[in-house]
This record gives structure tokens, C-alpha cells and sequence, in this order.
């Protein structure tokens, strides 16, 4: 069931990989949902399945091996797992468009950065003229700050912040309703990252693009997101706004996330981080997958799966001792 | 303890050596090389003690009145233009190509792997000069060298031995220097270097054990080529000279008589084949299992 | 661009007054008389001697080093010991047999290789890319002459389609007796085309800029023409150069079984005579063409690879400020 604002919302997704030495259950039973014009963030450590979950919204998951075992990804009334292959094709980079992680490889060394956006532009307005492509192309760089006589130019002549502004060039040159960008700021300096996210963010503005912001970085998500979900293990575990999760967090994973970014008003000791590691994603423990690591965990917690537990319209959470606590308040 | 902790517990070498085993078609190569190995050493003891006399009895002796015929129960691969049984004559060949070919790997490795440590560890000057040398010698194509090399000194084994050796020195010192830049920019380079440790000690203890992976991999795939080299200058009647058995030399007498029969043509050459075939096979498992990135 | 050319041109001159010299330097170490090679050992002593001077042979290495030098830049290789006409002339004379027999030889490694080997690349792991994997090693693994010599026995003399021996004149007898030669010493090539491009490929296949690509959703032609293709090609370009110089020793024995009249054919008679200045003017001449194989190939190398030509390229920097 869609709601009118919702513009993508993922069901129920499971994603799982076949390899050799056997299953890595990277995607167990994902749902959310991203509203037109919002920027959802989604936070977790590395393995925890946010890359699995951005490539199959676009259906570009390696496929041997992995396999789409169940859900659904509803966009735009059509459950974009039901399409065929031409049909998808028709979606990237024009409705839905990614960025991915590492700036200094995501370009084709030997295409010039203007063929390279001119590329998506051609694939997705086939009437236009070749002069029509051209001049799109060059607003889209002069859009994200690149001169538009520099489109002949090769990627290794660029910097990285410059690549990854010629990237983002290509992913928001049809105007797509959404933006999936994985990461796209973890390979920069810090310096350039805060640039290039609030390039993203005023050129989301002006053309009403909703984003779907992957990172691990806590303070990157407080200054971009309007929602945040939390993922752990193939699962979200906590979704709510920006505020929820920030200031009243439930699950002790997000709770530990949060007390473990060093604070500049506080003196501490030393830092607080959340003991042990992520379970292995071929050998998930049962019931709750953080509770190994839980210092309030019970055997409840282990003995079956939990369902995920609506506190109020927006923020949801997997954990039945925050389930107790919020119905006690 | 869990599988994954059993993983991580596995030396370099074991988990080389696993990865390798998996590879059922280069364990394969590996078995039927061994195979080779032993037929080659026995007939060297069966020479010994015999005093060669099965040698001069049936790999040499001719046999006119029989020559040329075709397989048959008593000589399974038939008998050559002189009469000679064929099966013995392969089996006796085999050593000539498998020893030389590993031996002159062998020299050239040493001489290239020096050289490219060399030019890799100290640079600049002497990384050109060397360099310099090696695209000269890279410059002449190996085959042309090596015969280059025989038609001048003569054809006796060591002479062979040698061509291919030098032949074969540009490509194992390009690969060692380059294993070489790598590993020398490393922390831990500095670290020795930091705590005291000579040019050689760092060279020898810590260089050269962690070049050896793409070293040993060239080297095999070397011993392919070299007995293909062997093989060929053999045939050009520039290499090994009959009456001794060698593959090359007993196709190249094929020519003449190719077609009175087809086992003097297809049997030898499918004994090179099976040799060098199990090399390249062994040679691209070894990378493969090598290589950390490469997964099934 | 052109600043590249120049500079590999100059690069190339040490390289090849060093392979001279080698050459020139092995070849002098021949135990033996030349001069009793020309004129038999009936000849007097005094003969003998006197030819020794003629042919400079009383002067040490580098004198006679320098002489060959200073006639090769004028085209004089000297001449042959067997029948005394000038070297330069036959190797001149045979060169464009072997040339047509080793382009032949790398068009069928190119025909055949590389649509195999990206097929392998994109279909991996599939009936189709294990099947090409286990013939391409076989391919690597045979004997070129023995393959000769089995096509040689099956399709000339046991079928008789096509000649066994010599190079035929006209267009489509010389088409014809080359089919046999080029595919000998083409499938050795060919295989190690295959590997190259399947390697290649499959490095590339992984590259973030192909899942950028796929991203823009454009179709798997264009992925595979532009991306992919564009970008595997650099390193196969290089590894086919180095194939040719495989290729230029593999002629001596192509030549041989298949009585080619070329170079390499006359340099094997001419070890087995002991004509000395034959075999170093071949072996000169051959490693010389090899040589400017290698610089088209890395001219050809600049022009994929735009990296290259952008170290060479001396326009104002219009790097705007490092952002």
C-alpha cells in the first residue's frame, strides 16, 4: 500500500549471495520508504547490507551470485523487481539514479567528462539533437560548478572532489525523482566532503529530488537527513526522523552508535565503543542479531525473530526491551 | 573452532597450497608432471645400473628390416625410420626436455631474479643500465637468440642450455624488479631499515621471500616455453642430436618419412604437448591461488 | 603527439646499437675459418691468410665492430660466405615473404581471439568460456611445428585441398598455400590472444566505471563497445607487439615445414653452412623490424590510452583551482 507523498518503497526485501564457501545473507526482510523531495539516510557499518540494499533497488546486483529471494520495490505504482531488463533499463539514470563510493574509479579513463554525461543524457531523450545533448551536458557541469569548456577533458585530469561533482553531473542530468548516492563522500577529504554535500544538497533543492544518503558517518546524516534508518546485519533495526533517532534512540545499537562519536563539550576518559563485531553474514545468529553484543540482552531476544514495533507514526523500532520501555512511558 | 577461524589461522603457504588442491585441472598437471619426473629419474638409474646397456638394446638400436612400422602389441607406439621402438625412445626422451628445460629456468632465474633485485632495490642508475641491457636482450625475439647463440658455440647441451637461459633472463628480472618497487616502499622496509638492518639482510630476509609468488609462477610457465624452445631448436637440428632421443629431434626426421605412417608424427609432438600442457596448467593454478583477489 | 614519437624513436637508437653489437658479438665467438669456408680447404695458407685480411677477420672485435656499423648505415651487410652475393640484397629479397606470412599469422590471432576472448570475459564460468579456456591452453601448449606438420599431413596430403609446400604466385595460389603456414603459426598467437583478452576483460568487468555504466542505463552493447572494449584493448595491444616477436622466431620453423621462402627458412640454411654474415645480417634485420613493431604498437598504445599522451602534451595547464 503506497502512500501518496511515498515515492519508493521498498517490502520485505531479501537479498541473499550463493557463493562457494557458502550463503551470505546480506538483505533479510528490508522495509522503508523514501517521500518525494526527502533525504533518507541510511546507517550502518560496513557488511552491514546497505550496498546490497541501494544496487537492488536498481536491480544491479552481481547476479551470479547473488539472488533476489523475496519483497518488493514499489516505484511509482510498479514493483521495479517485476520489470524486465529493458524496462529497468529505462528507469537508471533517468527516474532513479546512483552515485557510487570511490570517485577516483567511478569514471571511464578514456571517455572525455562531457561524452560521459552526454551519454545519459542521449540514452534517456532520444529526440534530442546531438546539439540539444551537447548543451545539456554542458549545463549539468557548469550546475555543479565545472566549466563547461573543460567537458573535452579526461578524468585523470580532474581532482577528486571535481570527479565526483562530474559524477553527480551524470546521475542528476535527467532530472530523476531519486537520488541513491552510496556514500559519496567517504573517499574525500573532510574538507571537500562538506562542499560536495551541500552541493548535492541545493541542487536536490532546486530540482525536488528525494535521496536515499548511505554513509556511516553519523555527522554527515545530521546535517542532511530528514529521516534516518538504521541497518545491522541485513536488517533495520530503528527508522525514524532526524530528531527520533538523535535524541531519543531505543535500539542499544543506535543508542551505542551515538555515544561513541567523540563529543567536543565532554571530558571523557576514553572512547566508548560497542563491544565485539558484526555477526558473520553466512552464520546469522536466531532472534535479535545484535544480541551477542547486547549488554540488556534476555533470552527472549535470541529465542525468536522480532518484528519490527511502531513507537509513533514515524519512528519504528526492532527490540522488544524498547518495545516495554516505550509502552511504559 | 568455526570455519572462520580455522581460515584465518592458515598460513600463506597452506592456504596457497588449498586454494591450489581445489583446482582439480591444475592438480591434475601437477600429478601427471610428477608422473614425468619419476619416468625421467628411473631411466637415468635404470642407465646407471645397467651400465646403459637397455639404453644402447632398445632405444638405439636399429632394426631396418622392421623400420617404419605401425603400432602393433609388442612395440605400442611402433617402430621409427630406423627401426627403433618408439614407446622407449619417448620414454628415454623425456628427461632430456624436462631436466634442461628446468635447469636452464633454473640459471636464468638466479641471474634474472639478481639482476631485477638489483635494479629494483638500488634504482637510478643501475636500475638503467640494467634495464637498459634487459630491453636489449628483450629487443631480439627468444627464439632468434637462442639460435643465434647455438649456431655460433655449437650444438652440445650445454650450449643449448645456455642460449635459453640467456633468453629467458629479461623476462624473470622485469618480474622480480617489479615484485621488488613494490615491496621496497613498504612500512615495514623502513622499519628494518630503521632498527639497523644492512642493504643485503634487508634484500635476502625480507625482498626476495615476498617476491617469490610471481617468481615462481613466471618460473614455471618458463620451464614450459623452454622445453618448447629446446623442442623446436631440436627440429632445426640445432639442439639435441640423434641418436639421443628427444622429442623435437624425432619429429623432425618425421618430415621426411610423414607419410608412411602417422605415429612417427603424432606421438612425439603429443609428448611435448602433454609436458608443456601440465606446466601451463600447474603454472596458472600457482597464480590463481596466488592471486588474493581471483575467487570462485 | 608527435613529441612521443620522436621520443620513442630516440629511446630506440641505444636499444638497437646494443642488439647490433650482441648480435655481432655472439656471432664472432663461431669457432671455425670463414675464409676456408669460401674457398674449400684445398686453398694454400697463404690463401687463407690473405682472404683473413680481405675479409678483415686479422682485426680485433670492436674494429670490426665498428666496420659492419659503418656499413650497415649504408645498407652493406657484407656477404654471404655460401654463394658471395650480398646479404643485404637476399634478406631484402625473402623480408616480404615472412612479412606477409606473419601478418597473415597475426590477423588470424586477432580474428580469432579477441571476439573468443570477450565472449569468455562476458560469459564466464559458462560451457561456452570452459571449453574456450581448455582449447586455448591447449592451443599455448602445442608445438607450432607440430601443428604444422599434422595439418601438413592431414589437409595437404591426406586431403589434398591445399598445397603442402612453397608460397604460390598469383592471388588465390598464394592465398591458398598461405592458409596452412599462417594458421600454424597463428594458433599458438591466437590462444595466447584468447587468455590475454579474457584476463583483460575480466579486470575491467569489475571496475567501479563499468557500475557508474550500468547505472546511466544504457544498453550492454554500448557498455561492452565503450567501456569495456576501450579500456581491455590497452593491454592486449601491448601483449599482441611482444606476440610478434614470437611470431618472427616461430617463422624459422613454419618456413621450414612448409619450404615458405623467407627469411626465416634462409636463415636456418645458412646456420646449417656456416654463413656467418647471413645469419647476423638476418637475425639484425629481424630483430630491427621487431623493434618498430613494438614503437607502432606503442604509438597505437598512446592513442587508446589518453594518459599517455597527456604526459607528453605541453598546453597551459587549465586546471582550475584544486576543488
Amino acid at each position: 500500500m503506497q502512500n501518496k507523498e511515498e515515492l519508493l518503497s521498498i517490502e520485505n526485501l531479501t537479498i541473499h549471495y550463493e557463493t562457494d564457501d557458502g550463503v551470505v545473507y546480506a538483505l533479510n526482510d528490508v522495509s522503508l520508504s523514501v517521500k518525494k523531495g526527502e533525504t533518507l539516510g541510511l546507517v550502518g557499518e560496513t557488511g552491514a547490507g546497505k550496498t546490497t540494499l541501494a544496487r537492488g533497488v536498481l536491480r544491479l546486483v552481481p547476479s551470479p551470485p547473488g539472488v533476489i529471494k523475496n519483497g518488493k520495490v514499489m516505484f511509482g505504482g510498479t514493483d521495479l523487481l517485476s520489470l524486465n531488463e529493458v524496462q529497468m533499463r529505462a528507469i537508471r539514470g533517468s527516474n532513479i539514479s546512483m552515485i557510487f563510493q570511490d570517485p577516483m574509479t567511478s569514471l571511464n579513463p578514456v571517455m572525455t567528462v562531457g561524452q560521459q554525461i552526454q551519454e545519459v543524457v542521449e540514452a534517456h531523450n532520444r529526440r534530442f539533437s546531438k546539439e540539444e545533448v551537447i548543451k545539456q551536458a554542458h549545463a549539468m557541469l557548469e550546475m555543479v560548478g565545472i566549466s563547461a569548456d573543460r567537458s573535452s577533458e579526461y578524468p585523470h585530469q580532474f581532482s577528486g572532489g571535481m570527479k565526483q561533482r562530474v559524477i553527480i553531473a551524470i546521475a542528476l542530468a535527467c532530472n530523476p525523482q531519486l537520488l541513491i548516492a552510496d556514500e559519496p563522500t567517504t573517499a574525500l577529504d573532510v574538507t571537500i566532503q562538506a562542499q560536495v554535500l551541500d552541493m548535492i544538497t541545493a541542487l536536490k533543492d532546486r530540482l525536488h529530488t528525494a535521496m536515499l544518503l548511505i554513509t556511516h558517518d553519523l555527522g554527515v546524516v545530521a546535517q542532511n537527513c530528514d529521516r534516518v534508518a538504521i541497518i545491522y546485519a541485513g536488517q533495520i533495526i530503528e527508522i525514524g526522523t532526524l530528531f527520533d533517532i538523535f535524541k531519543h534512540p531505543l535500539h542499544p545499537y543506535t543508542r551505542g552508535l551515538l555515544g561513541s562519536i567523540p563529543s567536543l563539550n565532554k571530558q571523557v576518559q576514553r572512547l566508548s565503543p560497542i563491544k565485539g563485531l558484526m555477526p558473520d553474514p553466512t552464520d546469522l545468529p536466531a532472534g535479535c542479531k545484535f544480541a551477542p553484543r547486547c549488554k540488556y540482552a534476555i533470552e527472549a531476544c535470541s529465542a525468536a525473530e522480532i518484528d519490527m514495533h511502531s513507537i509513533n507514526a514515524n519512528h519504528q523500532v526492532r527490540c522488544i526491551l524498547a518495545r516495554e520501555e516505550a509502552d511504559d512511558e | 573452532m568455526s570455519e572462520t577461524e580455522k581460515r584465518k589461522q592458515r598460513t600463506l603457504a597452506a592456504e596457497t597450497w588449498r586454494r591450489f588442491k581445489k583446482n582439480r585441472l591444475a592438480f591434475a598437471g601437477m600429478i601427471v608432471l610428477i608422473c614425468l619426473v619419476l619416468i625421467a629419474l628411473s631411466t637415468i638409474v635404470i642407465d646407471l645400473v645397467t651400465d646403459k646397456a637397455i639404453y644402447d638394446a632398445y632405444v638405439i638400436k636399429q632394426n631396418l628390416r622392421m623400420r617404419l612400422q605401425g603400432p602393433s602389441k609388442e612395440h605400442i607406439f611402433g617402430l621409427d625410420e630406423f627401426g627403433r621402438d618408439i614407446f622407449m625412445r619417448m620414454i628415454w626422451a623425456v628427461r632430456y626436455s624436462l631436466f634442461m628445460g628446468t635447469i636452464a629456468i633454473a640459471l636464468s632465474t638466479i641471474a634474472g631474479g639478481l639482476l631485477g633485485s638489483l635494479a629494483g632495490y638500488y634504482g637510478k642508475v643501475t636500475d638503467n643500465v640494467i634495464m637498459r641491457f634487459m630491453d636489449v636482450l628483450l629487443a631480439i625475439p627468444s627464439m632468434l637468440l637462442a639460435t643465434a647463440i647455438v649456431a655460433a658455440l655449437g650444438t652440445s647441451l650445454t650450449n643449448v642450455l645456455i642460449a635459453i637461459a640467456i633468453s629467458y633472463v629479461p623476462t624473470f628480472a622485469r618480474t622480480v624488479r617489479a615484485s621488488v618497487l613494490t615491496i621496497k616502499d613498504q612500512e615495514y622496509i623502513e622499519a628494518a631499515r630503521a632498527l639497523g638492518a644492512s642493504d643485503s639482510r634487508i634484500l635476502f630476509k625480507y625482498i626476495l621471500p615476498n617476491s617469490m609468488a610471481p617468481l615462481i609462477v613466471q618460473a614455471t610457465l618458463g620451464v614450459a616455453g623452454a622445453i618448447l624452445s629446446i623442442a623446436g631448436l631440436s627440429f632445426l637440428g640445432l639442439g639435441i642430436q640423434p641418436p639421443t632421443p628427444e622429442w623435437g629431434s624425432m619429429l623432425s626426421s618425421a618430415r621426411a618419412y610423414i607419410r608412411e605412417g602417422w605415429h612417427i608424427t603424432v606421438i612425439p609432438g603429443l609428448g611435448i604437448m602433454i609436458t608443456i600442457l601440465s606446466l601451463n596448467v600447474m603454472g596458472d593454478g600457482l597464480r590463481d591461488a596466488l592471486d588474493p583477489r581471483l575467487k570462485k | 603527439m608527435a613529441k612521443y614519437i620522436v621520443r620513442r624513436l630516440v629511446m630506440m637508437i641505444p636499444v638497437l646499437i646494443g642488439v647490433t653489437f650482441i648480435v655481432f658479438f655472439i656471432m664472432s665467438l663461431t669457432p671455425g675459418d670463414p675464409a676456408a669456408i669460401i674457398l674449400g680447404d684445398q686453398a694454400s695458407a697463404e690463401t687463407l691468410a690473405l682472404k683473413r685480411i680481405e675479409l678483415g677477420l686479422d682485426k680485433p672485435l670492436l674494429v670490426r665492430y665498428a666496420t659492419y656499423m659503418g656499413n650497415l648505415v649504408k645498407g652493406d651487410l657484407g656477404r654471404s660466405y655460401r654463394n658471395q652475393i650480398s646479404v643485404a640484397s637476399q634478406v631484402w629479397d625473402k623480408f616480404p615473404n615472412t612479412a606477409i606470412l606473419a601478418i597473415a599469422g597475426i590477423l588470424v590471432a586477432l580474428l580469432i581471439g579477441i571476439p573468443i576472448g570477450i565472449l569468455s570475459a562476458k560469459k564466464q564460468y559458462t560451457a561456452m568460456d570452459n571449453s574456450a579456456m581448455v582449447l586455448s591452453l591447449v592451443g599455448v601448449s602445442m608445438p607450432n611445428f607440430w601443428l604444422g606438420l599434422l595439418l601438413s599431413l592431414f589437409f595437404a596430403l591426406k586431403l589434398g585441398w591445399l598445397p603442402s609446400q612453397g608460397m604460390g604466385r598469383g592471388f588465390w595460389p598464394l592465398l591458398r598455400s598461405l592458409i596452412l603456414p599462417a594458421l600454424t603459426l597463428g594458433t599458438g598467437a591466437a590462444a595466447t590472444v584468447v587468455r590475454m583478452t579474457r584476463s583483460s576483460m575480466l579486470e575491467v568487468i569489475r571496475q567501479d566505471y563499468i557500475s557508474t555504466a550500468r547505472a546511466k542505463g544504457i544498453t550492454e552493447k554500448q557498455i561492452t563497445k565503450k567501456h569495456m572494449l576501450k579500456n581491455a584493448l590497452i593491454p592486449i595491444v601491448t601483449a599482441v607487439g611482444l606476440q610478434f616477436g614470437q611470431l618472427l622466431g616461430g617463422a624459422m620453423l613454419t618456413e621450414t615445414i612448409f619450404s615458405w621462402p623467407g627469411l626465416g627458412r634462409l636463415m636456418v640454411d645458412s646456420i646449417t653452412s656456416k654463413d656467418i654474415p647471413m645469419v647476423l645480417g638476418s637475425v639484425i634485420f629481424m630483430a630491427v623490424m621487431f623493434s618498430f613493431v613494438n614503437l607502432l604498437v606503442d604509438i597505437l598504445y598512446a592513442f587508446l590510452d589518453p594518459r599517455i599522451k597527456s604526459q607528453y602534451k605541453r598546453s597551459p595547464s587549465r586546471r582550475g583551482v584544486d576543488v
